[in-house]
Order: C-alpha cells, then structure tokens, then sequence
C-alpha cells in the first residue's frame, strides 16, 4: 500500500538530518534502520525495558514511545553520541568497563543514556538517585550492582576532572 | 513497523486541533506525549486513521494558581508537574502519586491529560484527580464543558468525552486548612509498573488534632478509581486513632469491586486494599500532625 511520507528535520548527534518517513515510523526504527546509528537497541517496542533510550533535547525518553515525526524540530543524542570527538570513549563509557558494568551489552545503551542524563543534571548523585535514574531499564546479566558502581565511579572520576 | 498506518497531524493551536477531530470524529485520535497510546498502537489494540498532534499547542502546558485551586494545562509534561515546587506544596498528592508514574523517561514525555484520557483504572494520576475532586475543562469547536472527575471516567479505559473533544486542562483543589496532610501509596510487582493496588488519602486537622475534612480513594480495584466520601466522612470528628484508620480501611475494601488477573486475584487485591487505604490515611495524618 502506499503511505503518505512526512518530511521532518531532526538533529541527531550535532548534524541535522531532513527526511521523508511514514508516519508510524518510530523514533528508534529511524535510527536503526534509515540512519544505521545501531548502538539504540530496541527490546520491548512498547515501553517497558528502556533498551531503546536517546535524549531528546537533552532528557532521556524511550524512542519506541515516539514516532518519527514527532522529534521533528527537536535534538536527539544516541549513545554513538555520548563517545569524544576522536571516537574514545567517554569517561562514563569507560567506567562501565571498569567496573564490569556490562555483560551481553543489551542493556547498555539505555543504560549509558539514563546515567548520562543523571550525571548532567546531578554531578554527585547519590546511590538511591543513581537506582532511581536506571529504574526504568531492565538488565538481565549483571544485576545492576556494577551498573550503579559504573555511574558512582564516573561521578567521582569528573569531579576530579573538574 | 509495528504501528498500522495511519495519517498525521501536528496542530499549532488548541483551535486547529479541534478542527481537525471535529472533521475526522472518532477515526482521529489525540496524540501529546504518547506514553500510553503508543504501546495501545504497537499492540494494535487502537488502529485510529489519524493522529492529531497537540504536543506543539504551547498554550495547553502551564501550572498556574487560583486561590483555590491549581490550573495545569492538559499538555504539562508529568516532569513539569514533579519539579513545581509551588504545586507540590499546594497540591502535595499530586508529587506524592507522580512518584509512581513510570519512570523518568516516561514522565519526561508523558502528560497530565494523556494519563487522565488513558484513564487505566490502576494509574496514579486518575487516583489522585478521583479523590480530591479535580474539575476537568474539555473543549471542543462547540464551546468548553467542566466536569468532575468523578463524571469523566465512565470505566476501564473509558471518559465520556466525545471523539470531537480535547482536555484542555485541569483544575486541583487547594485545601486552606493548615494542617493539611496527604500520602499515596502503591503495591506493583516492580516500581514504575501498573499498580495492583493504588491508595491515595488527604486530611485536615482542627488545633485539637480533630479531623475536620478527609477524602480517600483507591485505583486497580474497579472500573474506574474509586473514591469512598461515605467512608471519609465517618472520620469526621475522629483523631484518626490507628483503630479508626483500620475500620475505614475495612469498609473501602468492602466497597470495593476488584477483580482478578495474571498479576493479583480479587482476594488478593481487596486485602491490599484494606491495607493500603488504612495506610494511607496513616501517613496523611502523621503528616497533617506534623504540619
């Protein structure tokens, strides 16, 4: 069938991007699939696992619980955003190795998203605020406890950079 | 793409998007932050021909105060409603029930409106506008209508709002007692999921620590939220002593109709009912005592 196509501009990771997209195209189907940024996982497609994570002018939102269409006209950062200009990771990324913040990296972008999104708005959060900001993704392998490690270690780590 | 097809419509203003449902009737629906309908739409539960947009319309997100009560456009972003610190301190059940709204990439999106249109019989925010008596001004091509909570939900995921209506915003009312305390309390499998049972509770005290004015309400055991007057007005003229908590918490749950599912049998929830409604109005009143 044929489906009217809707033209948006959406800034992604610093460069704005125009396209044509059918109006039930998700937010994260776009960038998996049209844009290829594949580091946005996408789980559950109905809100509940929080894999799919991205800022949308800067707040973490599930983008399976967005079309398309709807991030017209606003800012979205991937986690391919999250890493240095030079492709280094950044010191969050690098706290997750650390502390064994990982295991299959399902989880990890929406993860990476949610404690980037803590860290900004709160350079020094404590552990209930850090478990609060990952309460809405689920982990299946490491149980969380080096996740919360990962986001007390990077908080530390950029206060001293500071 | 998991959604069906569907057309599109952004509206730059409360007007435009009550054009737009007044032409497509019941084939459109109203899309803000989509926290409850997308998933309804990936699960083809809803397949609408349209979606109007309102999440541009900058004239339906506002928190703003009467001497009575609270205005909160129905676009507010349920983020928007947790940081207020006014609101919280004039209206304290809606932070306390925000609490349990899914999670923060949820609330970042999610609105007031949408919460309350979605009118899931176990969400928070429904619980909170049943129990203290919340107006809700629905607009349409024909002119604006305020109705109380009470009227607007007519069952499970169901208002009486026409196809060619759009929740323009919400009045909560402030209760000028001093001693005023509220408490809302939730038991779910995980938080941030749907309760199983959802207690919600406000009372004022007199000098003397009488209970002067109280209402109290529990979600997930019916149709709609329920609120129990009956059951608050028997606290009238009470100290709220723990034994009069309990008694009302017994007659809530005898009130109430809850059902059963994969998650909690009836039994089940109407002990939880029980329970959290008497704790609830536990936590009100240590609250209200301290204030």
């Amino acid at each position: 069938m044929n489906e009217d196509l809707y033209t948006i501009e959406v800034e992604v990771n610093g460069r704005r991007r125009s396209a044509q997209v059918p109006a039930r195209l998700s937010l994260v189907d776009w960038l998996r699939e049209e844009l290829r940024l594949t580091g946005t996982h996408v789980g559950c497609e109905h809100g509940v696992c929080g894999a799919c994570s991205v800022l949308l002018d800067g707040e973490p939102v599930r983008a399976c619980l967005m079309y398309t269409v709807q991030a017209s006209g606003h800012r979205v950062t991937t986690v391919e955003g999250l890493a240095r200009s030079d492709g280094s990771l950044s010191v969050l990324q690098d706290s997750f190795c650390e502390t064994h913040g990982l295991q299959c990296g399902y989880c990890t972008s929406g993860m990476l998203i949610a404690a980037q999104a803590l860290l900004d708005a709160n350079p020094n959060p404590s552990e209930a605020q850090i478990r609060e900001a990952i309460a809405g993704n689920l982990c299946r392998c490491t149980g969380y406890q080096q996740i919360v490690e990962a986001v007390r270690l990077a908080a530390k780590r950029l206060k001293g950079a500071r | 793409m998991k959604t069906a097809p569907f057309e599109y419509a952004r509206a730059a203003s409360l007007a435009e998007a009550c054009g737009l449902l007044a032409r497509h009737g019941d084939s459109a629906k109203i899309i803000a932050g989509g926290q409850s309908l997308m998933p309804m739409m990936a699960m083809r539960l809803l397949r609408p021909a349209w979606l109007v947009d309102i999440d541009a319309v900058a004239a339906l997100k506002f928190i703003a105060f009467e001497r009575d009560f609270a205005r909160t456009g129905a676009g507010t972003r349920q983020c928007a409603l947790e940081r207020d610190d006014t609101l919280a301190a004039r209206v304290p059940l809606l932070r306390q029930a925000l609490a349990f709204v899914g999670h923060v990439q949820t609330r970042n999106r999610g609105t007031i409106g949408g919460s309350l249109a979605h009118a899931d019989p176990s969400a928070e925010l429904p619980l909170a506008a049943q129990v203290l008596g919340a107006r809700i001004v629905l607009r349409s091509q024909k002119g604006a209508r305020t109705l109380d909570a009470g009227q607007f939900f007519s069952g499970p995921m169901a208002t009486i709002a026409r196809p060619d209506e759009c929740l323009e915003e919400i009045h909560w009312p402030i209760w000028s007692e001093k001693r005023t305390g509220s408490a809302f309390t939730e038991i779910s499998v995980r938080h941030g999921d749907f309760a199983m049972v959802a207690a919600a509770a406000q009372v004022a005290l007199d000098a003397e620590g009488r209970c002067t004015r109280a209402a109290l309400g529990l979600g997930g055991v019916g149709g709609t939220p329920l609120a129990f007057p009956k059951v608050a007005a028997r606290l009238l003229g009470t100290r709220l002593e723990d034994a009069a908590v309990q008694e009302a918490g017994k007659a809530a749950a005898a009130e109430s109709e809850p059902g059963s599912d994969l998650h909690a049998s009836a039994e089940y929830r109407r002990h939880l009912a029980r329970v959290l409604a008497a704790r609830a109005l536990r936590e009100a009143r240590d609250r209200a005592r301290a204030a």
